[in-house]
């Protein structure tokens, strides 16, 4: 860990102006991804801003029928809270499908869409990563790759965006509110916040330095099942090998009037293609052949093809009834 | 004490103390965080200082410059100690690779360098400004690949018996398969951690370490000072599973940094270091032939194994089991051990039997197939009480039949339909599968001291460790009922060099040989105590804090009231272990449910019904062995350190990465201790359980999952991609 300095904001306008400002400023919000990252140098910034104690940690419903979710809400009381419950269950229980009780009741919103990826070789200063150090090569490739990204990566980069929360908001729709160094806001939408790695896979969001994400809006809710289905080694505390965030409504001659579905664990963002979704009465291989139809797999990873549309099968069972 | 002839009724046969299920006398302290583990100890020694380790970038090669100027520099940095100002090391009798490297590099994350701070922030951000130039050389790190050149390993000639290539060829049923295991690593809570002080030339190392003699004698030969300068301390203990049988780059780094900084240096290895820092279980590809005549009688039984390790290594003895488990008259096991250059491969829980288990009992249940029998009947079939090897020499007690049976009765074994994936509760297809356990009863001399204060108090004093085990409570156990004193009025104190020498917690043997070595020295307490009252003539009794002899009773706290009785001795062992097999054996049963969509595998139930000798204590033998059928449950469906071939190390390298089983992983865990006392093993009857409950699960959950599915994994981990083209179609 390098030595930095400390500070906490004194409003979202006043926090993002500083991290601007400040060469080397980060946000710091539950920690639970920043500072393991600290301790093994892979960030390394000179001075963290608390956005703790903004006022940022409530859930409001919207104007329109929709819920404004604060950037500082935990994941804890995020999944819990009733109106998610009822209205968003994909949102619910994506959640709580992600890391362990204890991580989850500090990790927050904002933290959890802006987490880093989990390659294991980002993880390890001594091995070439793109990532972490732009033109040093990339040592999944052709190194272990199980885990790792099959659609929507590059020559550059095979690594996923390992939340599981962000599978379920994408499905749903969710809009990403920040305010900008100048003190103006605006609204991403969440398949915008993220990009794809290309030739530069340090560059993971579409944020601009300082710029401070206040809270994540859903849409008014749009009813269905809302399922969430991790598939992983082991029964909790690990990562997503392949995970089906979907919205279904029953009824209509397939059993399947309309549905939406994102996948996680197989790209470098949550991984939605919208188009794919009009053959949703066709069942799970139409729709994962769409999703997925530029998959480039490695050797290690392949499995995943097969597992996103046998996964998102069973959902789809469990969704009908 | 000699045993050299089986023991005859002795005063722990009262069962006053021992064998009652005891709360662990130490459990207090753990669970109010007040025992002292190696770091901790802030009090033992003033102006502790912090040291940070670098470890090596490369898997092989050498160091072509080294720059510390900036680490020295940095603030709060006191020294910087690497190869080149470390003076001349040796290497100890138990490490294969040194423990400071450089110029020449052996395997990746080997320590190169400490830094010294005043905190360990200052230490860890010192250490990140170390620049080292390597020159990398090309090495090996693919077991399959380097399987042709592996040699026979020295002192691991192959054993034949009979004429196992005639018998095979001739059998009417043969079974020829190929498994593989994965390296694994220990994994346990507790990092290795060391603080070490100088006081003159004389060193105290406060560490982590189940072998405390092998211990000081490792670290006098790799410092060059004689073993009187030397203290190990290390009364607590986070876990070993074999990964603290060694003194480690914590202790000597520790050590060389307390040198050259002139004040006491604590060391941990970090997370992301230990896994190839330190030693780990090599992977093994493993060839077994089985023939056997149409009623299922084996007649040729071959296992062979391959294994790589550093030069200069040991392979991982994989076939060992096999030459003691089954009948048959034609045999054959060889080793083969290929020289790798990824970190040292050593002992973790169970070595050997563990990952040869793991092949072994899944060959077993698919011969059973072949033959169309049940695997229970087609094992107890060829069950043996005698070394298959060596005809007429008997085993000193081989209840693995009973085991199985008990098992099969327990679990409701008759319910299993022998048809694979022919059991299914809506989307989960259900198996279950059987396996037996077997690991050796290993009996090696151990020694302790005993004290009785004028208030009776009963102090054991000895070098054992206790690794989480429960041995504190068992020594506790051994000495009340010994003295005849009750519980509370016993203190145990371990892990000091300076108590007489144990056997040290390792390979099962802890239990039976440091509670007979405290039974040694118990018993020639009781003769000083006779003396000391008087009583010359007759055997007197010790119960309830008194001792009587003919008719009269004294307090056993007389006998101090002059001052301090102190006795020391050791067990030591004739050769009733070469006369007798003594192994210990088990029945694991388990139930998994396999999704039918994703392929993830769960269990659902687990069983293990063990013969393993007098249980001392049923409580702490029933959390040894719930706890290896955990670690046989990730063995089987997840722990896998993933080698990067090309850069020759273990990727994984954290707990994120390499994945244990967690509580959700693991359903209802049954252990069932058959009634059995065995006179040969020691005076306490005794044998062990640590290593036992691990053996054989991995193949119970490997058969389980076939009974599911209908899929044969050979190579662990089983995970879900290697079952999921063979699952049913899905609508
Ligand atoms: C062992 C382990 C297991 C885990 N398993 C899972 C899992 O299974 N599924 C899963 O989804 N996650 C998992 N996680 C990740 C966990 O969800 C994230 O660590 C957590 O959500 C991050 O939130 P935080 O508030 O702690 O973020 P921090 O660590 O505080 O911050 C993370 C990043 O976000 C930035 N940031 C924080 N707040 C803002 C803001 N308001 N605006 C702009 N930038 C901001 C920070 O600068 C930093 O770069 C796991 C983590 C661990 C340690
Ligand atoms: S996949 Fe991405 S994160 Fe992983 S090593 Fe390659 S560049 Fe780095």
């Amino acid at each position: 860990m390098k030595p930095f300095t400390y500070e906490r904001a004194t409003s979202p306008a006043d926090a993002a102006a500083k991290a601007a400002s400040i060469p080397g400023a980060r946000f710091i919000a539950g920690g639970t991804n920043l500072l393991d990252l600290m301790k093994l140098q892979i960030e390394t910034p000179a001075h963290l801003i608390d956005v703790n104690g903004l006022g940022l940690d409530k859930i409001e419903e919207t104007p329109d029928g929709g819920l404004r979710i604060g950037a500082l809400v935990r994941n804890t009381d995020l999944a819990a809270d009733i109106r998610v419950r009822r209205h968003y269950g994909v949102l619910s229980r994506a959640l709580v499908a992600g890391a362990s009780g204890q991580l989850r009741n500090v990790a927050t919103t904002a933290g959890n869409l802006l987490q880093r990826t989990r390659c294991p070789y980002f993880y390890d200063p001594n091995q070439p990563c793109n990532k972490r150090q732009p033109g040093s090569g990339c040592s999944a490739i052709g190194g272990i790759s199980r885990q790792l990204g099959v659609v929507g990566t590059s020559e550059a980069c095979i690594a996923t965006h390992p939340s599981d929360m962000a599978v379920a908001m994408r499905v749903l729709d969710a809009m990403v509110e920040t305010v900008r160094p100048g003190g103006a806001t605006r609204a991403i939408p969440i398949a915008d916040l993220h990009r794809l790695p290309g030739d530069t896979p340090h560059v993971e969001t579409t944020l601009e330095q300082g710029e401070l994400i206040t809270a994540v809006t859903l849409p008014k809710p749009v009813g269905g099942v809302q399922l969430y289905h991790k598939v992983r080694d082991r029964a909790s505390y690990a990562f997503a090998l392949v995970s089906v965030a979907a919205i279904v409504q029953p009824g209509g001659t397939n059993g399947i009037a309309w549905g939406r579905v994102a996948l996680g664990g197989v790209a470098p963002k949550p991984w939605r293609v919208e188009a794919a979704e009009a053959h949703m009465k066709q069942g799970a291989k139409a729709v994962t052949a769409g999703l997925l139809a530029d998959a480039r797999p490695t050797a290690d990873n392949r499995f995943k093809i097969k597992l996103a549309e046998r996964t998102l099968a069973a959902v789809l069972t469990e969704a009908r009834g | 004490m000699k045993f050299d002839t089986p023991a005859a009724t002795n005063p722990i046969d009262q069962l006053k103390v021992v064998g009652k299920a005891t709360d662990r006398i130490d459990g207090p302290l753990k669970t109010t965080g007040t025992a002292p583990y190696a770091y901790e100890r802030h009090d033992v020694v003033a102006n502790q200082a912090y040291g940070f380790i670098v470890g090596s970038a490369i898997a092989k090669g050498r160091i072509s410059r080294m720059d510390v100027a900036a680490a020295k520099a940095a603030p709060g940095v006191i020294a910087v100690v690497t190869a080149e100002n470390a003076g001349t090391l040796g290497k100890g009798k138990w490490n294969t690779a040194v423990l400071l490297g450089g110029p020449e590099i052996q395997h990746y994350h080997q320590a190169v360098a400490l830094v010294v701070a005043e905190t360990f922030e200052q230490a860890r951000d010192a250490a990140s400004l170390i620049r080292v130039d390597y020159q990398a050389e090309a090495g090996a790190y693919d077991l399959a690949a380097a399987r042709d050149g592996a040699a026979v390993a020295k002192g691991e000639p192959d054993s034949t018996v009979g004429d196992f290539t005639g018998a095979y060829a001739a059998a009417p049923v043969q079974l020829d398969a190929t498994y593989t295991t994965p390296d694994q690593g220990h994994a346990m809570m507790e990092p290795h951690a060391t603080i070490a002080a100088w006081n003159g030339d004389k060193l105290t190392l406060w560490t982590a370490n189940q072998m405390i003699n092998w211990g000081v004698k490792d670290v006098s030969q790799t410092l060059n000072i004689p073993v009187e300068n030397i203290r190990l301390i290390s009364p607590y203990i986070g876990g070993g599973f074999g990964g603290k049988l060694f003194v480690r780059s914590d202790a000597l780094m520790a050590a060389l940094g307390a040198k050259v900084a002139g004040r006491p240096v604590k060391v941990a290895l970090t997370r992301p270091l230990m896994f190839n820092n330190t030693t780990h279980r090599p992977a093994t590809i493993q060839r077994i032939r089985i023939g056997a005549t149409r009623e299922g009688r084996i007649t040729a039984i071959g296992h062979e194994s391959w294994s790589g390790d550093l030069p200069g290594g040991k392979p991982e003895t994989a076939v060992q089991q096999t030459r003691l488990l089954y009948a048959g008259a034609n045999r054959l096991t060889a080793m083969r051990l290929a020289v790798l250059d990824l970190p040292e491969g050593n002992a973790m829980r169970a070595p050997g039997e563990a990952p040869g288990l793991m092949a072994l009992e899944i060959a077993m249940d698919e011969m059973a197939e072949k033959l169309g029998m049940d695997p229970i009947q087609f094992r107890i079939l060829n069950d043996t009480q005698e070394d298959p090897e060596k005809p007429g020499r008997p085993y000193s007690q081989r209840q693995l039949a009973e085991c199985l049976r008990q098992g099969a009765e327990r679990f409701g074994w008759a319910k299993r339909n022998p048809k694979p994936a022919s059991m299914r509760e809506g989307r989960w297809l259900v198996g279950m599968g059987v396996a037996a356990g077997f690991r050796n009863n290993l009996v090696t001399k151990s020694a302790a001291r005993v004290r009785l204060d004028g208030q009776g108090m009963v102090t054991v004093e000895t070098d054992m460790t206790d690794i989480g085990t429960g041995t504190y409570t068992i020594i506790a156990q051994t000495a009340a009922e010994t003295m005849g004193v009750p519980l509370d009025k016993v203190a145990v104190r371990l892990g000091d060099s300076s108590f007489p020498v144990s056997c040290g917690s390792g390979g099962q043997w802890g239990a039976n040989n440091s509670t007979a070595g405290v039974y040694a020295a118990c018993m020639k307490l009781r003769q000083a105590v006779a003396r000391k009252l008087g009583f010359n003539a007759a055997e007197p009794q010790f119960a309830d804090g008194h001792v009587s002899s003919g008719g009269h009773t004294m307090p056993l706290a007389q006998a101090a009231k002059d001052g301090e009785l102190v006795a020391e001795d050791l067990i030591e062992y004739g050769d009733l272990d070469k006369k007798y097999q003594q192994s210990t054996f088990a029945g694991h049963f388990v139930e998994v449910v396999v999704d039918s969509a994703t392929g993830e595998i769960r269990l659902r139930r687990m069983l293990a019904v063990c013969a393993a000798g007098r249980i001392l204590n049923p409580k702490s033998a029933r959390s040894q062995v719930i706890g290896a059928m955990t670690m046989g449950a990730g063995a089987a469906l997840m722990e896998e350190l993933a080698v990067d071939k090309r850069r020759g190390f273990f990727v994984n390298h954290d707990l994120a990465g390499y994945e244990v089983p967690v509580h959700a992983d693991i359903p209802h865990q049954e252990v069932v201790f058959l009634d059995e006392v065995d006179p040969i093993s020691s005076p306490m009857k005794a044998k062990g359980v640590g290593e036992l409950g691990i053996c054989g699960v991995g193949a119970a959950v490997a058969n389980a999952v076939y009974n599911a599915i209908g899929v044969r994994v050979r190579d662990y981990p089983i995970t879900l991609d290697k079952v999921l083209d063979h699952l049913p179609e899905m609508t």
